[in-house]
């Protein structure tokens, strides 16, 4: 078990360009599952490889269980990675992928068999041992991986997109399997994506990156309800956070907490507008509506509300409705660094 | 039901006539050469003859001029053992140099692999004369060692080429997943790298090898005593003398050479083509 840390860490591709990754601070806590999300090219995977000792920092430190690992080839940081392309060894048998890392160490015969047993049961693969990866399913390849990655019991599990080849179906089953064996395993885990479902279920923190640089840092709950800037706001949640210049500020809201008036009252004050509806998409458990404010200070901005079908009659295309939407759940940011502000007052 | 059986059958019908005349087209070199090895030469010069049988009973006289009047057995060995060392030399000069230049030099490898390549465009008819003073400041003239030093000048690019070709198609995550795995690059390139192109490098043996076989103006122009010469000239030199073709013997030393690599070949055909990195990536 470790503790990963990254003090300013920076990594810049090509001179005179913006780094992929720009002063990451980052400290991950023990046992802990911490997921990197954020969208192609955000820095997330440069962040994992760097960690890896597979790509190195332009300036900036790593520490491993408080070691600092920086001048460390990856084979010495004591980690294990699960790529996305499940990188399995396509000319040996799946018991030769598994044992490959013990073999690498030197770990005598009679471990290896032991070892090898013990990460295949976890997985469940015992009976694919005689096989070679081109005759295995995609979620067999994955689970190869993940007995390869474990086998030699790292005290850092690096996973990047590792369930992104997969099917939707088999995926949402995976996800659930990788998070249970993650909390028996309990090594420290980070975990590359750019599913913020994957992110929200998984992680114990989530660390949001975009332009290779950390928005913010939080539990799931943290990121979602609290952002910290609007491309937090924006990336997390579908559809989207409604951001509406308002004065000095910008206003966010989420689409479930803009309602028809009546439907899921919350305590405290809130804020009604007028709302037409241009055109809805009928989702099975809700309808989500594409429609502008009417009127008040949001006069002719788009808006986007969702609305459980139980609470939909009614809701058709081109009526206007009066819609609220709760104090508590009305956001604010800087116009100009489009971080969180306090709010100012509520337009109506 | 009965119309889809003809289809089948016409189809195999086809089928079979094309294996058949392309099966008959690339064995009729070899039917040549065998024929002709065992000819009389009264048959063989005789224009009213078919040219496609025996006429007249077949006799060894060929074989025993080509074993006994020739050195040929002896060029053969040189041929073989020039071929192994050129072979060895290409090998462990290509594999790393296509590694390295797939894998660690960045953009540079690509520019710098078909500089490589470039230079195995440049004629040996050119490239003789400078090569024959490099021979002779080694001292090598009149050896079998002139050629040996002097082959890897054309097995090396190609096989550099072919081999990089070879590295690039193995996903790199492979040797990402092997360094984490514990092993040093050095380590991932003997323990994955080569294993996982085994019929890249199989591919080069066999075409270095060939290569060797063939040549041609470098064996002529380096060695001049015929005990150290090589198949591809020595034939060539001492059975045709002047004008007259000693037409069985040729022949015969065609099929003994052309025979092995032929099987070399067809042994390691579906390595050639086998799809190596199968599996190793969805």
């Amino acid at each position: 078990m470790a503790v990963v840390e990254t003090r300013k860490l920076t990594k810049v591709f090509k001179r005179g360009n913006v780094g992929a990754v720009n002063n990451v601070d980052l400290e991950s806590r023990e046992g802990e599952f911490l997921v990197l999300l954020g969208p192609s090219g955000s820095g997330k995977t440069t962040l994992l490889r760097m960690i890896a000792g597979l790509e190195e920092p332009t300036s900036g430190d790593i520490l491993i269980g408080g070691r600092l690992v920086n001048d460390l080839t990856p084979r010495e940081r004591g980690i294990a990675m699960v790529f996305q392309s499940y990188a399995l060894y396509p000319h040996l048998s799946v018991f030769n992928n598994i044992v490959f890392p013990l073999k690498a160490q030197g770990v005598p015969k009679e471990r290896r068999q032991k070892q090898a047993e013990w990460a295949a049961s976890l997985l469940g693969i015992q009976h694919l041992f005689a096989r070679k990866p081109r005759e295995l399913s995609g979620g067999e390849r994955q689970r190869v991986a993940l007995a390869r990655a474990i086998v030699r019991e790292p005290s850092l599990f690096l996973l990047d997109e590792p369930l992104s080849n997969l099917d939707a179906k088999l995926r949402a089953s995976a996800r659930e399997e990788l998070e249970q064996f993650q909390e028996r395993i309990g090594t420290t885990t980070i975990y590359v994506t750019h599913d913020q479902v994957e992110a929200m279920a998984m992680g114990d923190r989530v660390v949001v990156m975009s332009q290779g640089v950390v928005r913010q840092i939080g539990t799931p709950a943290d990121v979602y309800d609290e952002p910290a800037d609007t491309f937090v706001a924006t990336f997390l949640g579908s559809p989207p956070m409604n951001i509406l210049p308002f004065e000095e500020t910008l206003v966010g809201f989420r689409p479930e907490h803009f309602l028809p008036v009546g439907v899921s009252e919350r305590p405290g004050a809130s804020v009604s507008y007028s709302y037409h509806i241009d055109h809805s998409e009928y989702l099975g458990a809700e309808l989500v509506l594409y429609g502008v404010m009417v009127g008040g200070a949001f006069d002719g901005m788009k808006a986007i509300s969702r609305v459980p079908s139980t609470h939909a009659a009614g809701l058709t295309d081109g009526s206007t409705h009066t819609f609220w939407v709760g104090a508590s759940d009305v956001k604010f940011f800087d116009r100009v660094t489009s971080k969180r502000t306090t709010a100012s007052r509520l337009p109506s | 039901m009965a119309r889809r059986r003809q289809r089948k059958v016409v189809l195999n019908v086809a089928m079979w006539c094309v294996r058949i005349v392309f099966g008959a087209l690339l064995a009729f070199p070899f039917y040549w050469m065998l024929i002709t090895t065992f000819k009389r030469n009264t048959d063989l010069n005789n224009l009213k003859n078919n040219p496609f049988i025996f006429n007249e009973p077949p006799t060894l006289d060929h074989l025993r001029l080509l074993f006994h009047e020739t050195m040929f057995g002896r060029w053969v060995l040189n041929t073989a053992f020039a071929g192994l060392i050129v072979v060895i030399i290409t090998l462990v000069l290509a594999v790393p140099a296509a590694y390295a230049l797939a894998r660690l030099t960045g953009n540079w490898g690509a520019q710098l692999g078909i500089g490589v390549f470039l230079t195995y465009l440049v004629p040996p008819t050119l490239l003789f004369i400078p090569l024959s003073k490099v021979v002779a400041m080694l001292g090598l003239q009149d050896t079998l060692w002139s050629v040996i030093v002097v082959y890897p000048t054309f097995t090396l690019p190609f096989s550099i080429w072919l081999l990089m070709g070879f590295f690039k198609s193995i996903p790199k995550d492979l040797d990402d997943a092997a360094m984490v795995d514990g092993l040093t690059r050095w380590g991932a390139f003997v323990k994955l790298m080569i294993p996982m192109s085994v019929s890249g490098i199989l591919t080069v043996v066999i075409f270095a090898f060939t290569l060797v076989t063939q040549e041609f103006v470098y064996a002529l122009t380096f060695i001049s005593s015929a005990a150290n010469q090589t198949v591809g000239v020595g034939v060539p030199t001492y059975l045709v003398r002047g004008d007259v073709y000693y037409w069985g013997s040729l022949m015969a030393a065609c099929l003994i050479t052309s025979v092995p690599i032929g099987i070399l070949y067809n042994t390691f055909l579906d390595r050639f083509i086998e799809g190596f990195t199968g599996g190793a990536v969805k």
